[in-house]
């Protein structure tokens, strides 16, 4: 229980921090050593995989973000144009605590049904680290 | 006596008088939607969508809005309670005054408005809302090329193809 406590601390602590895509990454992997003590890394195909797949819902990350996640995005629903997904082509991304917390929650909801896994939110940034 | 108001209150006047006289199809275009300043909505309301002017719902419709954003149109947009709290204050102040409901419950769609539907009642392309470049009457910007700016104005209204 302490020791549950302490990684939770531990994390927001990082989370606090990160403030650069590889922090992200970091942090991710600190998330998901403690979900699963099997944990070897993220894998940048498996998250292109995740990416463009839909998993049981209607929409897939890719039918807003686009296809390609270097280009401009366009909401399924509201046709509202999205700035590119990838850090090299959108160095806003993956630079807020706040925001990446927000739009995991509310997109994996929308994608999936349910949280994402922190291996699922690691290999998608992987993959999206490989996009230039 | 026109020699004492400004000129351009006097071209405004004519302009006016000429639209009337063309048949009254100019009569509601001058209808204004005051841009508004308010960092969370701007930021928040505009990740999916334009950040909808908080004048064309009345405030019960808004409370309604912002007491679903979990479940918003079919999708999750939930927010945090303090930042929730702090916008809906922002849409209840500035919000329209029209009735905007239906069998007592409030309307949730700015487009269900009869405002919205008379606005765009006429002149419009029968499938318009159809066109992939607007994909639906909730894209104001597809159009209102400066509805980022709260500019829903004849000047920057473009119809794409």
């Amino acid at each position: 229980m302490r020791l549950t406590l302490t990684a939770a601390l531990l994390a927001a602590t990082v989370g606090a921090q990160a403030e650069t895509p590889p922090d992200f990454e970091k942090l991710f992997a600190t998330q998901a050593k403690q979900e699963n003590p099997a944990f070897v890394g993220f894998s940048a195909e498996q998250g292109q995989r995740f990416y463009a797949s839909t998993h049981g819902k209607d929409w897939s990350c890719a039918s807003c973000h686009g296809r390609s996640p270097s280009a401009i995005g366009q909401h399924v629903a509201t046709g509202k144009t999205l700035a590119p997904l990838a850090p090299a082509a959108n160095p806003e991304r993956f630079t807020r605590p706040d925001k990446v917390e927000k739009w995991f929650k509310r997109n994996c909801n929308e994608v999936l049904g349910r949280p994402c896994t922190a291996q699922e939110k690691g290999d998608v940034l992987a993959y999206l680290l490989t996009v230039r | 006596m026109v020699l004492l108001y400004p000129s351009r209150w006097w071209v405004a006047a004519l302009g006016a008088m000429l639209a009337l006289a063309a048949g009254g199809a100019f009569a509601d275009d001058d209808v204004r939607i005051r841009p508004l300043n308010h960092a969370a909505w701007q930021q928040e309301c505009s990740a999916c969508h334009v950040a909808y002017p908080p004048q064309l719902l009345p405030a019960a419709s808004w409370r309604a809005i912002m007491n679903g954003l979990d479940r918003h149109f079919g999708t999750d947009a939930a927010l945090d309670p303090q930042q929730r709290a702090d916008i809906l204050r922002f849409l209840e102040a500035n919000a329209g005054r029209g009735r905007g409901s239906t069998g007592g419950k409030p309307l949730l769609r700015i487009t269900e408005t009869r405002w919205f539907i008379h606005e765009h009642a006429e002149e419009l392309p029968a499938n318009i809302w159809s066109r992939p470049s607007v994909k639906s009457p909730a894209n104001c910007i597809a159009c209102h090329t400066a509805a980022d700016r709260g500019d829903y104005g004849e000047r920057t209204l473009r119809v794409p193809k």
